[in-house]
C-alpha cells in the first residue's frame, strides 16, 4: 500500500543521543491514535549532517526538514503536518533549502553530491517549457518581491552586497555595473542578456537557458526594474535552436502570465524582452561588438570609454550581463545577499559553472562554490583521468585561457587566483590535458582558433596572432629556433597589452602560459627536434626493429616508397624519404615498428 | 583645467579631451595611423598607444580621455618597442614595392616606418594576396596595400554616407571591399575618390591615364586640346611641396603647352556658360515653368548619387551639363568648326581635381554626334606627376594666357571650385537677368565657408529667394531630406560631392607630411586662392564674359535655345543601387 507520507528520522549518533528512540515511539503512538499508521512510512537514516539542530527528521513529500523539537512536540506535528498537511514553520530548518532541494533529487550521485547548484538550480528538475513548474519552485517570486517591496536602489544595494561578479569572464562586480547604468539619465535604456557563448566546448549558457529559461527572464526583468530599463534583448547564437525555442517560449509564457509586458503584476512597471540571433562570430560575445551586431552592423569591438552603461545599444545606457550572472539574481533576491556572500572566497562569491572536457572521466557541466580547488573538480567531481594516464595540464577560460601545470592543481578557483596563476576564469571552459598531448601543439590549436575568430580590426590581434601561429607551426615542424621562443614571448606580451578588446588581450594566453609552465617541451622541439608526446608529426622518427619478420606489409603500405628490404628479411626505413604518415606503424602486425 | 603628467612632467590641460588631443596641444606628436580628425575614433591600428600608470594595458591615446592626475608615458622604452613591433607587423603584411608604388614618397606608412626607426624585421611571414579591382572608371582598389585602418570605410559611410565599402571576413583574411565583393563599377561607389584622399597607403588610387596620354601627345595626327578646372590651379603647388594657397593659373597654361597641347582652354569659361544656362533655367522654374527647388548638377559624384539614391528628385536637378562636359561638347563642335577640323581627330583632355569626372566622361548621355566628348580626364595628382616626369619646372616657368575662344573667364567662373561658388555665380547673373539691374554686392558671405549645410536668402525684385548649399554627399543627404519634407523651404540648392567643393576633390594632391588629408586650413587656403583670383578680375559676372557673349551670338543663339539643348544639357535616369542601401535613404 503506497504511503501518503514518509518520515525519515536521523539515526546518527548525535540525534540518537537526543532521544531518537523515544521520538519514534511517540510518532508511532500518535499515528495509531489518528488511524494513520497505514498511510505513513517511518524509516531511520544515517547522519543527515545537521547535528547542531538535532533531532532532525524529514517529512516527504515537501521535503520539510524538522529540527530542534522534542517528543512533546510530536502530537502537534502529526496533527498539523500529517493530518492537515500544514507544515509547522517554527521547526523547519530553512537556511540551505536550495541546496537541499537539489540534493533531494540528485544528491545520492557522487558527481552531483559534491557540487552546489545555484545558477543551474532548476536544470533537470523542472520542465523548462512549463511556466507553472518554474513558479512552483518560487519562480517569479523574486520579481514580485522587488516590484512590490524593494526600491530599485535597494535592489542594486543587495546585488552589490552579494558580491556577485560577472560570469562572462571579466568578473566585473555586477552591482556596480547596475549602479553605473541606473545612474545615467535617459528616456530609453536596455538590458542585454549575453548568450553568445562562443568558446569551443563550452555549453554553460546553452544548458542554463535550455534547462531553466524563466530564470533568465526573471533576472532580466529584475535588472530592468533596478536600472530603469523598459526593454531587454537576449542576444543568442543561432546555433542553439533549442535554447532559442525555449527562451522564446518562456518570454511568451511570462508575457501571458503578466510577468512581462505593460504594468507587470499591477505595479506600473513595464518591461519586455525580445530575442536577437547572432550568426556565430566569436567576437560578438565582446559587449561592444555584440551591440553593433544587434544594431545590424558587422560585429567589431570599439574602444571604451564610453562604456555601455553610458552609451551602449543605439547610444543608450545599456546593461549587459551574461546568462549565468542573470541566473543568480532571483536567488540573491530571495535568499539574501548575506547568504550568497557566505559562499565562495573573499573576492569571488557564489558558485561558478564549468564545462568540464578533455581527458577526464566525467565530462559535463559542474557548478561548484568559488574557492573549490582545481584538484577537487578534476579528481573528485571529474573522476580523474581515464586510462590512468598522467595529468599534464588544465586549461581554464576557453580558447584564450592559460594552461596550468600540476603544481597549480591546488589553486582555488576565483578570479584573482586564476589570473595570478597565468590563466583566466573566462566564461567557464575547463579542459584537462594528459601526457598524450603536446603543449606546443595545444597552444597552436587554441591560437588557430583565436586567429580565425579575430575580427580583423586591430593590428596586434590580426597580424600578431598570425605571426605567432606561423612561429608555432614552424616549431611543431621542427624548423623552429631558440630565437623563435623569444619572439613568441615578445609578440605575446605586446598583443596582450596593446590589443583593442578582450579577445586580443587574452589570445596569447595559451602560448605565454605554456611557455611559462612547459618551457622544456618548447626547448625539446627547437633544440632536439623532439616531441615527447609524439604528436608533432614532423618530429617523429619511425624505425624497424628486430621484431620484423620481413612480411613486406609495411613496404606495400608506404606511400613514399621509403621502405626497402627483401622478403623474410628485416626491412629498413629511409628517413630521408619518410613522410611520417604512420601507415607502416598502423599496418605492422608484429609491433616491429618503433615510433619516437 | 586638470593636471596630467606626460613623461614625468606636469601640465595643466582642459578636461573633456583625449590624451592625443591634449598631447598635440602640448607639442607631443604621438605617432598615429588610423586616426583622422574628421572621422569617428576607430582605435584599430594601435600605433598611438601610450602607457598610463595604473592601467593594466596600454591605451589608445586617440580614444582615451584625460583625467585628473593621470600619468602618461608616450615614449618609454617599452612603449617605443611595442609601437615599433606594431608598425613592423603592418609592414610584414604589406607589399615591399615602395619604389614602384604610386604613393612612394607620399605614404603615411612609409613615413611612420621611418619615424619608428625600423631597420630590421623580425616577424616576416605570409602576405595577403588579392586581385586588384580595376573595374571602376575612376578608382582602383588594391587590397594588398590595405592596412585596414578603416579610414575609407569611415569617410564613405560617415562623411559621404554612401556606404560603398565595408569589412569582410575575419582574422588575417579581413579585407575592405564593396558589398558581396562585386566589381567596384557595379557597386554604389559614386567615384568621388575621398577614399583615395584619406588612404594612408596606395590601397585606393585613381585610374591613371598619364602613360596613355604621353603616348597620344606624341601622335602628330591629333589636335591636342586641354581644359583646366579652377581647383587644379589652386592646389597643384602642394604636389611640389609648397604650402597650400598659391595659385598656378598661368604657369599651368605654359606647362600644358610645353607638354604638347595645341590649345589650352579654361573650364572656367564653360563655368560662365553653365551659369548662363543654369541661371536662365532657374528663372524659368522660378516663374512657374518647372519644379522647385532647382538643384545644381555640376558634380559628377553627385550625379551618380542622385541616380542611385535620390531618383525621386531627378526632376529637381538642373539639366545643365557640368562645365567640363560643356567645354568638351563645344571643343568637338563649335571649336572644331572654327579650326575646320574633324572632331574625331581632336583629343580633348580635361585636367580636373576630381576622380568622378573620369566616370562622367564615360557617361553615354554626354556623347556629341556619336563620339565621346571628353577623351581623357587627368587629376591634379596625375598632372603634377606628368609635369615632373616631363622635366618642366613649374615653379619657375613663365606664365602664359589661355587660348581663345574657350579660354577667357569671369571671376564667377573661378569660384565654381569652392563650395557655394556655383550658387554665388548663378545669383550674380540671375539677379541681372531678372531685374535688368547689376548686383553690386556680389560676394555672398553666408554661403561661403566650410559649414556643412549653409542657408541664405536674398531679395530679387521684391521676391524672396531662399538658397541652400551642401558639400559632401552626407550633407547633401541632409538637405535633400529637408527638401522632401518641406519642398517650399528652398528655391535653389547647390550640391557638391566633395567636402569643401571641388577644391577638396578626390584627385587633389595628397596631404603633406605635416598635415592630414581634408585639413580645413588647407581647404580654406585653396578656397582663398580662388577667391583672390575672382577679386582681381575686372569682369566678375558670367554674362559679362565677352567670349560667352560671342559664343551665343555666333553659335548657340540664346540660353536654353535649341543649340544649347543639343550640346549643353543632359538627363538622368534612376538606377537600382546594388549592394547595401544606406538605411536613412529611402528609394521611392
Amino acid at each position: 500500500m503506497p504511503k501518503r507520507f514518509n518520515i525519515t528520522l536521523c539515526d546518527g549518533p548525535s540525534c540518537m543521543h537526543k532521544n531518537s528512540k523515544e521520538i519514534v515511539a511517540a510518532i508511532e503512538a500518535q499515528l495509531k491514535k489518528h488511524e494513520l499508521s497505514d498511510h505513513v512510512g517511518i524509516n531511520l537514516s544515517g547522519c543527515l549532517g545537521m547535528c547542531a539542530r538535532g533531532p532532525v527528521m524529514i517529512i516527504n513529500p515537501g521535503y520539510s526538514i524538522y529540527g530542534d523539537f522534542t517528543e512533546k512536540d510530536i502530537p502537534e506535528i502529526i496533527e498539523q503536518h500529517i493530518k492537515k498537511n500544514k507544515p509547522i514553520a517554527r521547526f523547519i530548518i530553512d537556511e540551505d533549502h536550495l541546496y537541499n532541494r537539489f540534493f533531494r533529487v540528485f544528491g545520492d550521485v557522487n558527481f552531483f553530491g559534491k557540487q552546489m547548484r545555484i545558477a543551474l538550480r532548476n536544470c533537470g528538475i523542472i520542465d523548462p517549457e512549463n511556466i507553472d513548474d518554474y513558479i512552483s519552485l518560487r519562480g517569479y517570486e523574486a520579481l514580485a518581491k522587488v516590484l512590490t517591496d524593494i526600491a530599485p536602489e535597494k535592489v542594486i544595494g543587495q546585488i552589490k552586497k552579494s558580491g556577485l561578479r560577472g560570469r562572462g569572464g571579466a568578473g566585473f562586480p555586477t552591482g556596480i555595473k547596475w549602479e553605473l547604468t541606473a545612474r545615467e539619465k535617459s528616456d530609453e535604456k536596455f538590458v542585454i542578456c549575453n548568450a553568445d557563448e562562443g568558446d569551443p566546448g563550452a555549453f554553460m549558457d546553452r544548458s542554463a537557458i535550455e534547462g531553466d529559461p524563466h530564470t533568465i527572464v526573471e533576472g532580466m526583468a529584475i535588472a530592468g526594474y533596478a536600472i530603469g530599463a523598459q526593454k531587454g534583448i537576449v542576444y543568442i547564437r543561432a546555433e542553439y535552436p533549442l535554447a532559442v525555442k525555449r527562451i522564446k517560449k518562456a518570454i511568451a509564457d511570462a508575457r501571458k502570465e503578466g510577468f512581462l509586458g505593460q504594468n507587470i503584476l499591477g505595479t506600473g512597471f513595464s518591461f519586455d524582452i525580445e530575442v536577437r540571433l547572432g550568426a556565430g562570430a566569436f567576437v560578438c560575445g565582446e559587449e561592444t561588438a555584440l551591440m553593433l551586431s544587434i544594431e545590424g552592423h558587422r560585429g567589431m569591438p570599439r574602444p571604451r570609454p564610453p562604456f555601455p552603461s553610458v552609451s551602449g545599444l543605439f547610444g543608450r545606457p545599456t546593461l549587459i550581463n551574461n546568462v549565468e550572472t542573470l541566473a543568480n539574481i532571483p536567488v540573491i533576491i530571495l535568499d539574501g545577499a548575506q547568504w550568497f556572500s557566505s559562499l565562495g572566497t573573499e573576492k569571488s562569491k557564489g558558485t561558478k559553472v564549468f564545462a568540464l572536457a578533455g581527458k577526464i572521466k566525467n565530462t559535463g557541466l559542474v557548478e561548484v562554490p568559488m574557492g573549490t580547488t582545481l584538484r577537487q573538480i578534476i579528481y573528485n567531481i571529474g573522476g580523474g583521468i581515464p586510462g590512468d594516464k598522467q595529468f599534464k595540464a588544465v586549461q581554464t577560460g576557453g580558447p584564450s585561457g592559460g594552461c596550468l601545470s600540476e603544481e597549480y592543481l591546488d589553486t582555488k578557483i576565483d578570479y584573482e587566483s586564476l589570473a595570478a596563476a597565468g590563466s583566466i576564469m573566462g566564461s567557464g571552459g575547463m579542459i584537462v590535458i594528459d601526457e598524450d598531448s603536446c603543449m606546443v601543439n595545444i597552444a597552436k590549436f587554441f591560437l588557430e582558433f583565436t586567429q580565425n575568430e579575430s575580427c580583423g580590426k586591430c593590428t596586434p590581434c590580426r597580424e600578431g596572432t598570425k605571426r605567432m601561429l606561423e612561429i608555432l607551426t614552424r616549431i611543431t615542424e621542427g624548423k623552429g629556433s631558440q630565437e623563435d621562443i623569444d619572439k613568441l614571448l615578445r609578440l605575446g606580451n605586446m598583443i596582450k597589452k596593446a590589443s583593442l578588446c578582450g579577445l586580443g588581450q587574452s589570445a596569447p594566453n595559451p602560448v605565454l602560459s605554456t611557455i611559462k609552465n612547459f618551457r622544456a617541451e618548447y626547448e625539446e622541439h627547437v633544440r632536439d627536434k623532439r616531441c615527447r608526446a609524439g604528436v608533432c608529426r614532423h618530429l617523429l622518427v619511425y624505425e624497424i626493429t628486430d621484431k620484423c619478420v620481413g612480411c613486406s606489409a609495411c613496404k606495400k603500405a608506404c606511400p613514399a616508397e621509403a621502405i626497402s628490404g627483401a622478403l623474410k628479411q628485416k626491412h629498413l626505413i629511409d628517413v630521408n624519404k619518410c613522410v611520417k604518415c604512420g601507415a607502416c606503424f598502423k599496418i605492422c602486425k608484429f609491433g616491429a615498428i618503433k615510433k619516437s | 583645467m586638470i593636471t596630467i603628467h606626460i613623461n614625468d612632467k606636469a601640465y595643466q590641460v582642459e578636461n573633456d579631451q583625449t590624451i592625443m588631443q591634449a598631447a598635440d596641444k602640448l607639442g607631443f606628436h604621438i605617432p598615429r595611423l588610423c586616426y583622422h580628425p574628421k572621422l569617428s575614433i576607430e582605435g584599430a591600428c594601435r600605433v598611438c598607444i601610450v602607457e598610463v600608470v595604473g592601467m593594466r594595458n596600454y591605451v589608445a591615446s586617440c580614444a582615451y580621455p584625460v583625467s585628473e592626475g593621470m600619468k602618461i608615458y608616450t615614449n618609454s622604452e617599452e612603449i617605443r618597442r611595442a609601437r615599433r613591433d606594431i608598425v613592423e607587423l603592418i609592414l610584414d603584411n604589406h607589399p615591399e614595392d615602395c619604389h614602384t608604388c604610386e604613393r612612394d614618397g607620399n605614404c603615411e606608412l612609409q613615413r611612420l616606418a621611418f619615424a619608428m626607426g625600423i631597420r630590421k624585421r623580425h616577424f616576416e611571414g605570409e602576405k595577403k594576396h588579392y586581385e586588384k579591382d580595376l573595374s571602376s572608371t575612376s578608382v582602383i582598389r588594391d587590397p594588398n596595400k590595405c592596412i585596414l585602418c578603416g579610414r575609407c570605410v569611415r569617410i564613405c559611410s560617415e562623411i559621404q554616407k554612401v556606404n560603398a565599402l565595408g569589412y569582410a571576413h575575419r582574422g588575417f583574411k579581413t579585407v575592405v571591399m564593396p558589398a558581396y565583393n562585386m566589381p567596384f563599377k557595379d557597386s554604389v561607389c559614386t567615384t568621388c575618390g575621398q577614399c583615395i584622399n584619406v588612404c594612408p597607403t596606395a590601397a585606393f588610387v585613381e585610374k591613371n591615364f598619364t602613360q596613355e596620354l604621353f603616348g597620344k601627345l606624341g601622335d602628330r595626327s591629333l589636335i591636342k586640346v586641354a581644359q583646366i578646372a579652377p581647383s587644379v590651379r589652386a592646389a597643384i603647388g602642394e604636389a611640389f611641396a609648397l604650402e597650400p594657397g598659391r595659385q598656378f593659373e598661368k604657369e599651368l597654361v605654359a606647362a600644358l603647352r610645353k607638354l604638347g597641347f595645341d590649345h589650352v582652354f579654361d573650364t572656367q569659361f564653360s563655368a560662365d556658360l553653365t551659369i548662363m544656362e543654369e541661371a536662365s533655367e532657374f528663372l524659368e522654374r522660378f516663374q512657374g515653368r518647372g519644379k522647385l527647388p532647382m538643384i545644381t548638377s555640376c558634380s559628377s559624384a553627385w550625379m551618380k548619387c542622385l541616380e542611385q539614391f535620390h531618383p525621386d528628385l531627378i526632376e529637381n536637378v538642373s539639366t545643365c551639363k557640368s562645365p567640363m562636359s560643356m567645354a568638351s561638347a563645344l571643343i568637338k563642335s563649335y571649336f572644331a568648326d572654327k579650326i575646320k577640323a574633324d572632331p574625331k581627330k581632336i583629343l580633348s583632355v580635361a585636367f580636373m581635381c576630381c576622380t568622378a569626372k573620369k566616370y562622367e566622361a564615360s557617361r553615354p548621355e554626354l556623347m556629341v554626334e556619336g563620339i565621346q566628348s571628353t577623351d581623357m580626364v587627368i587629376t591634379t595628382r596625375e598632372l603634377a606627376w606628368m609635369i615632373k616626369s616631363a622635366g618642366i619646372d613649374l615653379l619657375h616657368i613663365k606664365g602664359e594666357e589661355f587660348d581663345h575662344p574657350l579660354g577667357y573667364s569671369s571671376g564667377a567662373g573661378t569660384i565654381f571650385g569652392v563650395t557655394g561658388g556655383v550658387m554665388e555665380a548663378a545669383i550674380r547673373t540671375a539677379y541681372e537677368l531678372y531685374t535688368g539691374e547689376t548686383l553690386l554686392d556680389i560676394e555672398i558671405q553666408e554661403i561661403r565657408g566650410l559649414k556643412g549645410v549653409k542657408e541664405g536668402k536674398l531679395v530679387i525684385d521684391g521676391k524672396e529667394i531662399r538658397i541652400a548649399v551642401a558639400h559632401g554627399l552626407g550633407n547633401a543627404n541632409e538637405i535633400l531630406n529637408t527638401v522632401r519634407k518641406d519642398p517650399e523651404r528652398y528655391h535653389f540648392v547647390e550640391i557638391m560631392g566633395c567636402p569643401g567643393g571641388c577644391i577638396g576633390g578626390g584627385g587633389q594632391p595628397y596631404a603633406g607630411s605635416n598635415s592630414m588629408p581634408l585639413d580645413e586650413e588647407c581647404l580654406m587656403k585653396r578656397a582663398e586662392a580662388l577667391y583672390g583670383l575672382d577679386r582681381n578680375k575686372t569682369i566678375r559676372r558670367s554674362h559679362e564674359n565677352p567670349d560667352v557673349q560671342r559664343l551665343y551670338k555666333e553659335f548657340l543663339g540664346r540660353p536654353l535655345g535649341p543649340m544649347s539643348h543639343k550640346l549643353l544639357h543632359t538627363h538622368y535616369k534612376a538606377k537600382e543601387p546594388r549592394g547595401i542601401i544606406p538605411s536613412e535613404l529611402t528609394v521611392k
